[in-house]
């Protein structure tokens, strides 16, 4: 199909190589399983898979034609027209990573400026390249704590109210390590989704303490004396970040965390059913050599100019092979590039103006889901950024499946990951919701729950 | 030609995209939790546009030139494959959507399992892995819960032939395995000697990339097989090379347990310079329930009516949960496409032509270059960089002056067990001519190596920036912008 071999060519080939057929060529594969005839559908043209494909994506409902109140770890925001004509550009996404600087200063400027503006978007010294998402690079985060204190420490604490998928991600990562215990989340636990309810589980045997910021349930929580608590035990302390949020709120590293995570699909990335995202990881200073992934350093080129390279590869797998402390190979580039490309185009005045919008709707959507005949808002003495519990008077997902008859695709099920949260929604709110947007899905709750 | 920085770039009060004002009724901010500045460039949309197109043209890629970085398949990404994973029916779902909503997503992702599963001999196949070294974490940690479910806890070993990649010592030691490398005989395959003193209770299995990094099909991987298996160990198998696998043996059919794909290599979803990539994993039938989850399962069957109906499965002794979500579902609509105007025919005809390319380009490369193991290739093939009667030229100064001849260089320094080694993967997409102009450019090389060797110490000469000084870059650590003042 890709393949511009003409007979003519290939018969110069062969001749060339001394063999009489390309057949010859494969004769060390074992003969009983060579050449297998595979069950696959006959070949498509561009054509038809063109078709073919738009039809496929027609059998989904999708943000395109339903309002969405859906969060949760991923959300919908506007992604400017710029972003995407400079990411299809081929020099970019069909180049690999920069292992040759003198024929990658495209790739690896744009990366060292997306470690500058994830460094001023946390308040944190130094960024990587990326990972792959926020939940890995949450597990990385565990994992470099438990390679920093040499496998001394064993304790991971992480909050109940970190996403559920990232919990599992950092139990997974984890396994390996017999001894390891990650703690504090436990469903047994009633009710422990506060963060002040994690101190005692913090000891000296403590390597890390992770928490999000805001929390799974959208609340902005003060973890100050959190911190202060897991840094007296000489652990250290991981937030996991929303990027719009950091537009208005205090940075990770104001609450004195080492290592700040998050996902950065909120930054011009599609949601795109949950990938490819873009795991976001910044550290202090003096973690720079623990830090798994990627980094881009500026330094000169023969003749004096200003270039950038790969550095601190030595801490790397292709170096270090079984003593690196993580196996991470790739960052998610195009990710990355595509968040370098959206701040720059929203700025600071653009951005900021992002994250009010976000925080305005959703108070506005809250108060007047909060005014509905059985609907409550959860957890109401604690401030929220974009996203906010409402109890409902029905079962959630009964709820959402007749809002999809309003073209509205509602909040986030909890009690799928709290079954002590049954009739709570997870309801996130982004600029590109309007009044009228939050109206109609209001009206919508009000009907389809008939009270 | 040099690009400012985003930062040096910036104008204090210009603005790029703005935004409405808020519709609804304001709220006050949470005065306690307030950042105090945020320093963000100020450009405008086509500062930024200028500044990024800028930056792209100092790229060396695929649409650009011949990429023969061995290993990583640097194959055309056809063009269509960008249009379809951008359809608004598929970027514009939410993953948390009620499965109902979201059949067209998860049909797709049934039918590229299946695919998967067909093309590679595997039973199952799970689509979550971020990229090919998720993939081995997924193996690896399959591996120890399998011995430990079977309450075989003594073994601890994993064996990892000293050709293969540095991710497979890494993910096995990050899954709590005792990494024991394996020479390679003289032919390049696992030395089966000593393959046998390491089959013992403690072996929990074998991590085996075929063909191997030296571009050799390994004729004994069903005797290598056989005696990890006897010993009651697994084998991973590494897909990173599957392309020249394609439609001429399935791994699964001579008995490989568990096996990634790389989606980015074989099946050409782009690299997008330096990921994302999207490593799904198939197993036997014995490891299906050790999966991570999710699985995309029929849950109705279809009639002539109806189509099925499609959800998620979480098997039953699942490792766990590999990253948020599903997996690169972006990437996994590329594949689904590639392989789809592909078919079987198709599929092997990419294996068959990758392999020639790389025979042909071996042929005509050796005359110059010392090659280590001279026997067929399959997709790639690996010289020596250097010569013995001339010193001081390496593999570096080869690759760096190829840049001068408009070409990417080959991997270099790998695999370790090759002396200055460059490895060639030329792929089956590109032409006759390109590889002969190619052949000329190394041909050339050699001969500059020689007459004029101080030439290729200060290679390139004609990029946009010359050979950069990488101890400075880790000495002085400048790894961000200097933001301006607040």
């Amino acid at each position: 199909m890709f393949t511009p071999h003409t007979p003519h060519e290939i018969d110069a080939m062969l001749k060339a190589i001394g063999v009489n057929s390309i057949e010859e060529l494969f004769i060390q594969v074992p003969a009983k399983h060579r050449f297998p005839e595979l069950n696959l559908p006959e070949p498509l043209t561009e054509m038809e898979i063109a078709s073919d494909l738009k039809e496929i994506s027609s059998a989904n409902a999708s943000t395109e034609d339903f309002i969405s109140f859906l969060g949760a770890g991923a959300y919908n925001h506007y992604i400017p027209a710029a972003v995407d004509m400079i990411l299809r550009r081929g020099e970019f996404y069909t180049a690999y990573t920069p292992y040759q600087p003198e024929i990658s200063q495209g790739t690896l400027q744009a990366i060292f400026e997306f470690q500058s503006l994830m460094t001023e978007l946390t308040g944190m010294d130094v960024s990587n390249a990326s990972h792959y998402d926020g939940a890995t690079a949450a597990a990385e985060a565990s994992n470099l704590a438990y390679h920093y204190f040499r496998g001394k420490r064993k304790k991971i604490v992480v909050s109940r109210a970190v996403n559920p998928q990232y919990r599992e991600t950092i139990r997974t990562y984890l396994q390996g390590f017999d001894d390891v215990l990650v703690i504090g989340d436990e469903e047994t636990i009633n009710d422990k989704i506060e963060s002040q309810d994690l101190i005692p589980f913090i000891d000296r045997d403590t390597a890390i303490v992770l928490v999000q910021y805001p929390d799974f349930f959208g609340r902005v929580i003060d973890y100050t004396k959190l911190v202060e608590v897991a840094h007296a035990a000489g652990a250290l302390v991981a937030f996991i970040f929303n990027p719009t949020a950091l537009g208005l709120l205090k940075t990770p590293r104001a609450f004195d965390a080492d290592i700040a995570v998050g996902d950065g699909q909120p930054l011009g990335i599609p949601l795109s059913f949950g990938g490819p995202y873009l795991g976001i990881f910044t550290v202090k200073d003096k973690f720079v050599r623990k830090l798994a992934g990627r980094l881009v350093g500026e330094t000169i080129d023969h003749d004096g100019k200003r270039a950038f390279v790969l550095t601190l590869t030595a801490r790397e797998q292709h170096i270090r092979r079984e003593r690196s402390t993580s196996n991470i190979c790739t960052n998610q580039g195009l990710m990355a590039l595509a968040a370098t490309i959206y701040l720059s185009l929203l700025g600071k005045e653009g951005f900021r103006q992002v994250a009010n919008l976000c925080y305005q709707k959703a108070h506005y959507a809250a108060k007047k889901i909060s005014a509905l005949k059985g609907f409550d808002l959860a957890y109401s003495n604690t401030h929220f950024f974009h996203e906010f519990v409402v109890k409902t008077p029905q079962p959630v997902r009964q709820i959402n499946l007749r809002l999809q008859d309003h073209w509205v695709l509602g909040g986030y099920d909890l009690s799928q990951a709290y079954p002590e949260l049954e009739n709570h929604m997870l309801i996130a709110v982004t600029e590109k919701l309007s009044k009228h947007d939050i109206d109609d899905f209001v009206s919508a709750l009000e009907e389809v729950t008939g009270v | 030609m040099s690009e400012s920085t985003i930062y040096e770039l910036s104008q204090s009060g210009r603005k790029g995209i703005t935004f409405p004002e808020p519709d609804v009724p304001l709220t006050p901010l949470p005065k306690d939790f307030l950042r105090e500045s945020l320093s963000l460039p100020e450009l405008s949309e086509f500062d930024v546009v200028r500044h990024f197109t800028n930056l792209s043209k100092l790229n060396y890629s695929i649409d650009g030139g011949f990429y023969p970085l061995g290993s990583c398949t640097m194959k055309y990404n056809p063009k269509i494959n960008e249009e379809v994973a951008r359809l608004p029916g598929f970027a514009n779902t939410h993953p948390l959507q009620p499965i109902v909503s979201i059949q067209g997503n998860l049909y797709l992702m049934y039918q590229l399992q299946e695919w998967l599963q067909e093309i590679s001999g595997f039973h199952r196949v799970c689509l979550t892995p971020a990229a090919g070294a998720q993939g081995e974490l997924v193996g690896a940690l399959i591996i120890r819960k399998y011995h430990q479910i079977n309450k075989d806890f003594r073994r601890k070993k994993i064996l990892i032939p000293d050709s293969a990649h540095g991710t497979n010592p890494a993910t096995s030691s990050m899954s709590g395995f005792k990494v024991i490398p394996l020479a390679s005989d003289a032919q390049g395959n696992v030395d089966l000697d000593v393959l046998k003193t390491e089959c013992d209770e403690t072996l929990a299995g074998l991590m085996l990339t075929n063909p191997n990094t030296l571009g050799l099909f390994d004729e004994n991987v069903e005797e290598v097989i056989r005696l990890v298996h006897q010993a009651g160990g697994l084998v991973y198998g590494d897909g990173a090379n599957l392309n020249a696998l394609l439609g001429v043996l399935r791994p699964g059919d001579i008995g490989f347990d568990i096996m990634h794909f790389n989606l980015h290599k074989t099946f050409s979803t782009p690299h997008g310079g330096g990921g994302p990539g999207s490593g799904p994993v198939g197993v036997s039938k014995a490891l299906s329930e050790y999966l991570p989850s999710p699985i995309i399962t029929i849950i109705e069957e279809g009639d002539e009516e109806k189509p099925p109906f499609f959800g998620f499965y979480k098997p039953e002794l699942t490792i766990g949960t590999m990253k948020a979500f599903y997996g690169h579902f972006g990437i996994h609509i590329r594949a689904f496409a590639y392989i789809a105007m592909h078919g079987s025919k198709g599929l092997r005809d990419i294996a068959e032509k990758a392999v020639l390319n790389a025979n042909y380009l071996m042929t005509k490369i050796k005359k110059d270059y010392v090659l280590p193991f001279n026997r067929p290739c399959m997709h790639e093939f690996v010289v020596e960089g250097a010569w013995k009667d001339i010193p001081d030229i390496h593999a570096l100064d080869i690759g760096k002056r190829l840049m001068d001849y408009g070409f990417h260089p080959p991997t270099n320094y790998f695999p370790l067990i090759v002396n200055e080694a460059l490895m060639i993967e030329p792929t089956e997409t590109e032409s006759k001519q390109t590889l002969d102009d190619f052949a000329k450019a190394m041909k050339a090389i050699a001969e500059e190596a020689r007459e004029n060797p101080e030439l290729l110490h200060k290679a390139p000469y004609t990029t946009p920036v010359r050979r950069c000084d990488e101890v400075k870059a880790a000495k002085d650590l400048i790894l961000r912008c200097l933001v301006p003042e607040k």
